[in-house]
């Protein structure tokens, strides 16, 4: 009988990115308890975001904002069986090493956090556990993926409910892999300095047309017909953090944006689910922001 | 030229497309109960099993698909799509169904949380040595003798199934279609 004996590896690329390609066409929802991570489940999320605080209310309560505790987080896991994420600040790579220690399946270094450096993000490479990080341009992207990052997601502006801003850095992120496309092969030196992106990722991103790892996107998304933007502007899975809970009925509108998440070329579904949902989260519009999180990281 | 659906609900739907149209088949993407009609064979991805089971309820799949099996339908079901396929989930959601077609009892993240994903070879009966990529991958703990057991590995805790069949039904713990190598579904879509 064929049988394999162990000789396996853990942490490759391949296996950590795959995670990535597991979770595609999903939604990954922020939690704050293990009631929160159960509605998540039941609603059909495909992993959450174990955090103390959603984004709109680090953003409304101001101070530092860390890693979460790892009761909290070790709370969230037992509740659920769906994969389980937490933040560590931006270079704070001690965090992130409690945090592989704790087991979480993926680690988001952050720009809702308060940054713990400011010119260095964390050696991704380092770690068994796989990264996310945000970008707000393809350039931010590749510098992230440079260091190891296995998932990345579009910035967009964490807490406002507003989707303007993840619209933006999705469209620049496209923009610009189209321009690297129809780059020759002469242009992509040039090229590779002013996007301050590694080269050998300038050039398989300008044969490829796309990112070498999944491309996910974040930072304002809460309602339904949002989700249907912006997997239709590229993004191959949504965070939702304050949107879901923040909302009149998180329950409803969570199975809502999920559903939305699945047939987003479908609008007569996304009309159905979004039909009488009660309000969404309030919302800011960003000119007002004194603070924009998407400017975090470098 | 055999005509091959793949559940696109949530999960690896390119990677299984890719692979499918390698070895030949014209593959349909279903997100509708319109879309199984004429289908000589369909893939269950990989993806989180609770999401494509709630995904099947809601948009009323489920019923129409467990008829299509039941009349003789063949389904490739990886990872989430082998627990979707299993007679027992071990560590599951307690309101976990399954279509309950494979004789077997499979754990949910039976091989550890994403740090303990892993790669390995897994020797395939016919085929040799194939790459095995298992990503919080469930682990079949025990089968029916009637099961066919195409491949085992052994973790070191003793040997368990990672590809399985049972007539038109395959099960599969790992993931072929993240890797380079097209042979497990050319298995499959040279048995339709």
């Amino acid at each position: 009988m064929s049988s394999s004996h162990d000789s396996s590896t853990i942490g490759s690329a391949l296996v950590k990115r795959g995670l990535a390609d597991m979770l595609r066409g999903g939604v990954i929802m922020d939690v704050v308890n293990p009631e929160q991570a159960k509605i998540a489940e039941d609603s059909g999320a495909v992993a959450v975001m174990a955090l103390e605080r959603v984004p709109s209310d680090i953003r409304r309560d101001g101070g530092v904002a860390r890693m979460s505790d790892p009761e909290m987080i070790q709370g969230i896991q037992a509740a659920v069986t769906i994969p389980v994420m937490a933040k560590a600040r931006i270079g704070h790579f001690a965090e992130a090493q409690i945090l592989e220690a704790l087991d979480v399946d993926y680690i988001d270094e952050s720009e809702v956090l308060t940054p713990a450096d400011e010119e260095n993000h964390i050696d991704k490479w380092a770690f068994t556990v796989p990264f996310v990080c945000g970008a707000t341009n393809l350039g931010e992207a590749l510098r992230r993926i440079g260091e190891g990052a296995c998932l990345i997601r579009s910035k967009g502006e964490a807490g406002t409910g507003n989707v303007v801003e993840a619209v933006r850095h999705l469209r620049t992120i496209n923009a610009q892999m189209r321009r690297l496309q129809s780059a020759d092969a002469n242009e992509l030196f040039a090229l590779a300095k002013d996007l301050q992106a590694p080269l050998p990722l300038i050039q398989e991103v300008s044969l490829t047309g796309k990112l070498p790892v999944p491309l996910f996107c974040a930072g304002g998304i809460s309602t339904p017909a949002d989700a249907a933007l912006v997997l239709q502007l590229g993004a191959e899975a949504i965070f939702v953090g304050s949107g879901i809970f923040k909302s009149d009925d998180p329950e409803r509108m969570a199975k809502a944006i999920v559903e939305a998440t699945t047939h987003f070329r479908d609008a007569h579904v996304v009309a159905k689910v979004s039909t009488g949902l009660g309000a969404a989260m309030k919302g800011i519009e960003t000119a007002s922001l004194e603070q924009r999180l998407a400017e975090r990281g470098w | 030229m055999p005509r091959v659906g793949v559940l696109a609900l949530q999960g690896d739907v390119r990677e299984h497309t890719s692979m499918l149209e390698r070895v030949g088949a014209d593959v349909v993407a279903v997100r509708s109960v319109e879309q199984l009609d004429d289908l000589d064979g369909l893939v269950m991805p990989g993806g989180e099993s609770t999401t494509i089971a709630y995904l099947l309820t809601t948009s009323d799949i489920r019923a129409t698909l467990e008829k299509k099996i039941e009349d003789g339908m063949s389904v490739l079901g990886t990872c989430a799509g082998l627990i979707l396929l299993a007679h027992e989930i071990l560590d599951g959601r307690s309101d976990q169904w399954s279509f309950d077609v494979l004789p077997l009892a499979v754990r949910r993240n039976g091989y550890g949380r994403q740090i303990s994903s892993f790669e390995t070879l897994v020797n395939v009966k016919g085929l040799g040595d194939v790459p095995g990529v298992f990503i919080r991958a469930p682990k079949i703990e025990t089968w029916s003798e009637d099961l066919e057991v195409l491949a085992f590995h052994d973790h070191g805790d003793g040997e368990h199934p990672v590809l399985v069949r049972r007539e038109r039904i395959w099960g599969c713990s790992f993931h072929p279609e993240l890797t380079n190598d097209d042979r497990i579904h050319r298995l499959f879509v040279d048995a339709l």
